[in-house]
């Protein structure tokens, strides 16, 4: 059913600390690994060793300067995946029921085999988060790994999105962000986590935390006191050569 | 975004089609026997042939009947339904008149009222994308029905219907188009709101993600064509309306209205262009690009 659920039990989502991503794109590739490997189509390739490559990703990492009123420019590495949107439109647009948000948990998944690759899902998600598969011809979106977190044949500590257990600068947080208790809200709160592109209404489940503010660089030399000139001003022959020079030169 | 051949065909011989069934729903003309045969064949083969090529941009067609069962949330389902309830009501109104020269009014209504509602849900499709906010105005529906209604009174040769909803068609395409140049600003994203980082300063694309491209850039941030907009407005705008009235104006004959729906025609099809070059979709933020 398209329609989205009033409510969900959980809201499972990812926070993203852009303070510590450091760009590596290794949850890209973890991403795209697993979820080739595992549930739904294959993530296919067109071209990839030829000379105009392209391909299907659920998470991609955009990088930003960002030029502050002062001081240098900060760059700023930028993982976006699907953000599990409360108010999700790529649910409501589809024809078909493919695209659901579910109850239980908030994940926003597609069933691909009732999926007929319209595209019009794509076309109302705001972030980009979702791509048609060209070779199956249908819609490509992270899943949060679902295929992982419940999954009792992987050990404990594996059941958490790949994106996540790979980032070797833990700058993705997986968890439930209904629960004001959870480490994930807890982060949030402490961080000041944020929506993006708000004005567009999807209540975003997946938070980002902002770049905390640089440190400033207050220049302390202990040893200035000790390299101070001696005879700033020079005395002697030098210094009446200076006097009378100054004067003749009026300075 | 990109101007999907099939996506424009469809738009403009559907929205015909069905402005033609609204037309002939009403009893105008009121046909029967063979004649009638004639009018509704091509309203039928107008709106048959825009959804079948609708169907081309499918990933995966053979699955479409799935598209009737969301018409709850869902306009491109609605779409669906509209268009099938349509051309089965249509079928049995114009049964009556081709075949046992009885006009079935009641039914005539109910199509023509059903046609209309699928251009609208069809024009819903693209004007319920706030993610484009060109699209994302009530010019959308307001020109695409507008539309259907001048070209279905054009082909079901009801001059002074033509004649009002080419100009009303007209001034709204004018509209649409300068209110919507305006519609991306006041939709309020820009690449600060995008990523959130307008609060450190101004944000920059310094590396794509992706050294070649992908489907969202080639759907949604394709900007081939736009630097000819102007011009192709004015093209669009004369071919669609102005010279349709002129020779509907200069006198009333088959070589006329014949000229006049096939310039009307392909200034539709030229402004359904613009309409998909020209949209602008906010994902292209993240890229650096609109
Ligand atoms: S990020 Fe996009 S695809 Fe994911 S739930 Fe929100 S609107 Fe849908
Ligand atoms: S592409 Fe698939 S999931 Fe997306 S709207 Fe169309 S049918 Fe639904
Ligand atoms: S949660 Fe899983 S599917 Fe989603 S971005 Fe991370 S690895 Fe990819």
């Amino acid at each position: 059913m398209t329609t989205l659920p009033a409510s969900t039990e959980k809201k499972l989502g990812l926070v993203i600390d852009l303070d510590t991503c450091v760009g590596c794109h290794a949850c890209v590739v973890s991403c795209k690994g697993w979820n080739t490997e595992n549930y739904g189509a294959p993530l296919s390739d067109q071209d990839p060793y030829g000379a105009d490559p392209s391909g299907t990703f659920l998470n991609r990492v955009h990088s930003y300067e960002v030029q502050p009123s002062e001081g240098p420019a900060q760059l700023i590495h930028f993982p976006k995946s699907c953000l599990h949107c409360d108010d999700a439109p790529c649910v409501t647009v589809c024809p078909t029921g493919a695209s659901y948000k579910r109850v239980e948990d908030g994940i926003v998944l597609v069933n691909e085999s009732d999926c007929i690759g319209c595209g019009l899902c794509a076309w109302a998600c705001p972030y980009g988060a979702r791509e048609m598969d060209q070779a199956a011809g249908v819609m490509k979106k992270c899943t949060l790994c679902v295929d992982r977190i419940y999954n009792e044949n992987l050990p404990e500590e594996d059941r958490q999105p790949a994106c996540v257990r790979t980032c070797p600068a833990g700058a993705r947080h997986f968890g439930d962000l209904s629960d004001p208790d959870s480490e994930v809200s807890q982060l949030v709160a402490e961080r000041g986590g944020m929506d993006l592109m708000p004005e567009q209404g999807t209540k975003p489940v997946n938070k980002y935390l902002p770049p905390r503010p640089k440190d400033t660089w207050e220049e302390v030399d202990i040893l200035a006191p000790l390299l101070e000139p001696v005879a700033p001003e020079a005395d002697g022959l030098l210094g009446w050569l200076d006097r009378t020079l100054g004067k003749v030169g009026g300075k | 975004m990109h101007p999907a051949p099939s996506i424009i065909v469809f738009t403009v011989l559907s929205g015909l089609g069905f402005g033609l069934l609204a037309f002939l729903g009403l009893g105008m003309p009121t046909v029967f026997g063979g004649v009638a045969f004639g009018y509704f064949t091509i309203a039928y083969l107008l709106a048959v042939i825009g959804l079948a090529s609708s169907a081309f941009h499918l990933g995966n067609p053979q699955r479409a009947l799935k598209a009737f069962t969301q018409w709850r949330s869902s306009w491109l389902s609605r779409e669906a339904c509209l268009s099938v309830a349509t051309l089965v009501v249509m079928g049995i109104y114009g049964g009556g008149l081709v075949f046992f020269n009885t006009k079935l009014s009641t039914l005539g209504l109910l199509g023509s009222i059903l046609a209309l509602a699928t251009v609208f849900a069809t024009s819903m499709i693209y004007g319920q994308l706030k993610t484009v906010p060109r699209w994302n105005s009530w010019t959308t529906p307001a020109l695409f029905v507008t539309l259907s209604l001048a070209g279905g009174a054009l082909l079901a040769g009801q001059v002074l219907m033509t004649l009002a909803f080419l100009v009303l068609a007209g001034v709204l395409q004018v509209i649409a188009w300068t209110l919507g140049d305006g519609r991306f600003a006041e939709a309020g994203s820009t690449q600060g709101t995008a990523t959130g980082l307008e609060r450190i300063g101004t944000v920059r694309h310094f590396e794509s993600p992706h050294t070649g491209t992908n489907y969202l850039l080639r759907e949604m941030v394709h900007q081939v064509g736009r630097k000819h907009a102007q011009t192709l407005r004015v093209i669009a705008l004369a071919l669609m309306v102005v010279l349709p009235v002129v020779l509907l104006w200069l006198g009333v004959t088959y070589v006329t209205v014949a000229l006049a729906a096939l310039s009307h025609i392909v200034g539709t099809l030229a402004s359904r262009w613009l309409f998909f070059a020209e949209a602008e979709h906010v994902v292209g933020l993240y890229y650096g690009k609109r």
